[in-house]
């Protein structure tokens, strides 16, 4: 095991390593930051001035490595829109992004994985036809669209729950966050359950199917020709069997909402990541995009790692092979 | 004869297709004594499986017992609520499959399914359940079972794998195990040796059995009496001597005329012409006419049970010449 983390480690650090080189000179590729830095009607002089102050005028290689120097300190330079260091401003927005994702995507899975199974179970009965037509609407309707219908349903008609904002926060650990407060949490509800939407649609599918199919094997015959509960059946047989693809969708749906939460953070004004990089985006704030992106990188190479390390605790065919 | 352990009587297990219905067991009857081991023969597709699983109540959907009933323990087991079928399974009648590759899940340490297949009937402690598995995996003649207990099933043998199967049909010692060709997926010199453990075990338990398999050389070691199924009915049963000795049903000698150990080295292995008959689509008489040599206008018309000795059959026109000398 301990070769495995090691062996999976030496992986992440290459793969953060080449990313950082993609992003840099992906990032270098859009546009001239000087334009946005400066008025078009200043002198040359204030011009040179500020490309050297920027070290903008140095070779593209030495540019890379004061960069990646910078970035092992977890110095990505300032902001060029808030004047601030982009990590601070970064941190500063991931905790609303972090638990508004955890929170639908691990809603989510509690409730599809159930649902789903029972679906898959007892595929005939009319309430797992009713789950999975509601599945497939989870699936079809566009998330913007529900978002703006929960919106004028729960917020501006019925009056229940906020409509946008992160509402009261608590501090925890020196981060502030919404889930300890109730009215936070009232806040988080709609969006989160505009996120969810789909991962819900999608962890039911897979479950209902796993379950479908791992039902008619004869390791479930032979489970129940032992006199095992249809209840232990599921929970100790099925849902040890069906674990593997879950995990992977829960690992990657998990990876990309963080990533790209932004058109619910939008709707809901929820003052997340994905608000700061569609800004970044628009007004060409190169360190926040570049600082953004091995964000994105790492947390993926994080979330792979854990996941093989799941996969390894629920199937031990695989730990033999990656020990 | 005394009250015998398990008595079937016109079974029948249908399941609603496509093309129709299929029966795949229709109108079965037999009877288990106590300690007794009947072999259940057939070619593939004959319904032996699906009489294993309708005994426990095992049958997959849409299939459904139709008719008959599965008297056991003075009760019919046929219409039993699943939580009283469960309380049956594996404490009174155990089942083991075909491939133990199948049956065991890959995930579970065989500790775990041992100990899950012990609390389906008794409350017992985790070191108790230990314990039991460590003897009767012991008895099945897996080597140093304290050390393996906690292995995977993909760490062992094809051979080992389905001894720990037979080991968990046999925690809870019951009364009667159905064996669905538990053989069948292995090398054969495993087969062997699993056929004699098997063979041993049921003695020195006395457990009834039913060996269920499409190979006529394992059933005649093994066991006792013999059921030959065809289409879904018995079509010849009686003491595994005497039918093998002399068959009445023209199916019957046709398998043991495709035994390898029947035919001249060199010649080619002799087999029933024709192949198994939709049982969506029976013909309306003797379901083997179209592959009997002896089929006349008689057959058209669907015999009847005859009995003697002991023996029963279903032919119009039985082998009794060899039976007579
Ligand atoms: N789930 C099912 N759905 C529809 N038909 C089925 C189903 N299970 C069994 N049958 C029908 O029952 C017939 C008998 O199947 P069964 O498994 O009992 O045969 P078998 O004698 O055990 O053959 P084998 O030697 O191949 O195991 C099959 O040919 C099939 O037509
Ligand atoms: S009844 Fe007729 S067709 Fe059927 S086995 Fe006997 S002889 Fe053959
Ligand atoms: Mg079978």
């Amino acid at each position: 095991m301990l070769g495995f983390v090691i062996q999976r480690l030496w992986q992440a650090m290459i793969v953060i390593l080449a990313m950082s080189v993609l992003v840099f000179c992906g990032v270098f590729a859009v546009g001239n930051p000087i334009d946005v830095l400066i008025s078009p009607d200043a002198t040359q002089d204030i011009r040179a001035q500020v490309i050297a102050q920027y070290g903008l005028d140095q070779p593209l290689w030495r540019q890379y490595f004061t960069f990646f120097g910078r970035m092992l300190q977890g110095d990505f330079g300032e902001s060029f829109v808030y004047n601030m260091p982009v990590t601070q401003l970064i941190l500063s927005r991931l905790p609303a992004t972090l638990e508004l994702v955890l929170f639908a995507v691990v809603g989510a899975s509690l409730l599809g994985i159930p649902l789903g199974m029972y679906a898959g179970y007892r595929h005939d009965a009319p309430a797992a036809k009713i789950i999975m037509g509601l599945s497939i609407l989870g699936f079809s309707v566009p998330s913007f669209w529900i978002g703006l219908v929960l919106i004028m349903t729960f917020a501006v008609q019925l009056g229940w729950l906020p409509a946008g904002g992160r509402g009261t926060t608590a501090s925890l650990f020196g981060i502030e966050w919404s889930f300890l407060t109730i009215d936070g949490l009232r806040h988080m509800l709609l969006p989160a359950i505009n996120l969810a939407l789909f991962k819900l649609a999608m962890m039911i599918r897979l479950a209902r199917a796993g379950t479908r199919e791992i039902m008619l094997t004869d390791t479930i015959r032979f489970a129940r020709a032992a006199g095992l509960s249809e209840g232990t059946v599921l929970v100790r047989h099925v849902l040890r069997l069906i674990a593997i693809p879950l995990v992977t969708i829960f690992g990657l749906e998990l990876g990309s909402t963080l990533a790209f939460a932004v058109v619910t953070e939008t709707i809901f004004s929820w003052p997340g990541l994905g608000k700061l990089i569609i800004d970044s985006i628009t007004s060409l704030d190169r360190p926040v995009m570049v600082a953004y992106l091995m964000l994105v990188a790492l947390l993926f190479v994080m979330i792979n790692f854990f996941v093989d390390l799941a996969y390894a605790l629920l199937d031990p065919r695989l730990r033999r092979a990656r020990a | 004869m005394t009250q015998p352990l398990l008595e079937v009587s016109g079974l029948k297990t249908h399941f609603p297709t496509a093309a129709g219905i299929a029966r795949a067991v229709d109108g079965v009857s037999f009877t288990l004594g106590r300690g007794e081991v009947l072999g259940l023969v057939g070619e593939s597709g004959s319904g032996k499986s699906v009489t294993g699983f309708s005994l426990i109540g095992l049958v997959d959907a849409p299939g459904r017992i139709v008719e008959g009933s599965v008297h056991y323990g003075g009760r019919d087991l046929v219409g039993l609520s699943t939580a009283a079928l469960r309380r049956i399974r594996g404490k009174e009648i155990a089942m083991v499959f075909q491939d133990p590759m199948m049956t065991l899940n890959p995930v579970l340490s065989i500790a775990t399914q041992m100990r899950l297949a012990i609390e389906a009937h008794e409350r017992v402690s985790k070191a108790a359940a230990r314990a039991r598995s460590v003897e009767v995996l012991a008895r099945v003649g897996i080597p140093a079972p304290e050390s393996r207990l906690d292995a995977y099933p993909h760490q062992f043998s094809g051979g080992m794998r389905q001894r720990v199967a037979i080991a968990i049909a046999l925690l809870h010692r019951p009364k009667i195990i159905i064996a669905d060709e538990p053989t069948t997926a292995l090398d054969v010199s495993i087969q062997a040796q699993i056929l004699a453990e098997m063979k041993a075990l049921v003695d020195e338990i006395g457990m009834a059995m039913i060996w269920i398999s499409h190979d006529l050389a394992t059933v005649s070691s093994i066991a006792d009496r013999i059921d030959v199924m065809y289409a879904g009915r018995i079509v010849e049963a009686g003491p595994v001597g005497a039918v093998l000795r002399s068959p009445r049903h023209p199916y019957t000698q046709g398998l043991l005329e495709s035994l390898p150990s029947r035919t001249v080295p060199g010649e080619e292995l002799r087999q029933i012409p024709g192949t198994t008959p939709s049982l969506t689509n029976l013909p309306n008489g003797c379901a083997f006419a179209p592959r009997c040599p002896r089929a006349d206008t008689k057959c058209q018309v669907m015999p009847v049970e005859s009995a003697a000795a002991e023996r029963t059959w279903r032919c119009h026109h039985p082998e009794t010449q060899r039976s007579a000398a």
